[in-house]
């Protein structure tokens, strides 16, 4: 019961909160980097993992991701697996269907 | 809540802690059921922008060559420093989290401040922006005479004179050199654009506002736990509203990590 008495979630360092906002200022100027390049039908998919990358270093580190409980994970998983579902088969529907749109 | 010194209470047999609510076993549980009910709410969010983030996903798909030349006539410069004024606010935010983990009250306090410091600073650079934009007629809507307030013709342009200054002056185009949207001469193709490009305003205005909102409520919120934060509510033990307001700013800056590349950056590549 002692040490259930305290929250037992420790205090991130300020070394890990400063490199992740290092990071995500590097990555920002190489999301801008190559929005400067053509990549032609690959400019989109760049862009989206570089914005993937910086959105999970905020859910895990600043968003404490990192000592969060399964079932909290199950529902940060669930956001974007419903959020897949809804872009991924109205996406379907329309690029299958020429004459929808 | 305001008695710091004042640990465990006796309720009955049962010893609590000042901050356990009696329906949880541990404040361990606690803290980790508020995140839990914060993540639920977050997800709803997700949900809510989703449904723009798809509109906007449906338009690139169709109309991908107009969206990047639409984009082209956004500011890289003022998106690219909000953005880094929105990563400092989560800088900031997860320090004041940090601070009530360690019990430096007051510090919590100033960094929540500091936050919504930055947070006035990106909505100032905003301002400006949107203002630039309705100037050269890219807000979609009708005027007070119940015209077409949207004028792509008006804006290709005011951009085109702003590159043959190099920005020393900031005249608009005189409204009668410039041709309405649906001029005949235009032909089908023209007036189509006009209309491509209406949607791509319309989508950066709907997600750029509904952001903005959102951090205007977080303004107030965090103003509201600063002031509970400075009064010493919020203790190692107990700093659950804390931690819930930083995942809510910290959502609103993920949502503004995907609208910068997808709003600002699509024509980069064509050269402004």
């Amino acid at each position: 019961m002692a040490s259930s008495e305290h929250s037992t979630h420790q205090p991130a360092s300020l070394t890990l909160y400063l490199g992740t906002f290092g990071m995500l200022m590097l990555l920002t100027v190489l999301t801008i980097f190559a929005g400067f390049q053509n990549f032609g039908m690959w400019s989109t998919p760049i862009a989206l993992g570089i914005a993937v990358v910086k959105a999970a270093l905020v859910v895990v580190i600043f968003m404490h991701g990192y000592s969060s409980s399964p079932l909290t994970w199950v529902i940060i998983l669930a956001s974007i697996f419903f959020l897949t579902i809804m872009l991924g088969m109205m996406l379907s529907d329309y690029v299958s269907r020429g004459w929808v749109i | 809540m305001s008695a710091t010194n004042q640990t465990v209470q006796d309720h009955g047999q049962h010893h609590h802690h000042k901050d356990l609510a009696h329906h949880f076993d541990t404040l361990e549980q606690q803290h980790d059921a508020n995140t839990l009910g914060m993540w639920a709410f977050l997800l709803t969010e997700v949900l809510f922008f989703g449904g723009l983030f798809a509109a906007y996903t449906i338009y690139r798909y169709k109309y991908s060559a107009m969206f990047e030349e639409a984009s082209n006539h956004l500011d890289i410069t003022l998106g690219a420093t909000n953005t880094v004024i929105l990563i400092l606010s989560s800088l900031t935010m997860a320090l004041a989290v940090r601070c009530s983990q360690t019990g430096q009250a007051v510090w919590t306090g100033r960094w929540l401040l500091i936050t919504i410091f930055f947070g006035l600073m990106f909505l100032g650079v905003k301002y400006f922006e949107w203002k630039h934009d309705y100037n050269i007629r890219l807000m979609p809507g009708k005027d007070w005479a119940g015209k077409d307030f949207f004028w792509w013709q008006y804006a290709k342009k005011a951009k085109e004179m702003e590159k043959h200054d190099k920005g020393h002056s900031h005249a608009l185009p005189d409204p009668k050199d410039v041709l309405p949207d649906n001029h005949p001469s235009l032909g089908i193709k023209g007036i189509q654009e006009s209309q491509q490009a209406r949607l791509f305003f319309l989508l950066y205005f709907c997600m750029t506002s509904l952001h903005a909102l959102h951090m205007l409520v977080g303004f107030v919120l965090i103003g509201i736990i600063a002031y509970f934060a400075y009064q010493g509510a919020y203790s190692p033990d107990y700093y659950s509203p804390v931690e819930n307001i930083g995942l809510y700013w910290h959502f609103v800056d993920i949502v503004w990590i995907f609208l910068f590349p997808l709003l600002y950056l699509l024509g980069a590549h064509m050269g402004h």
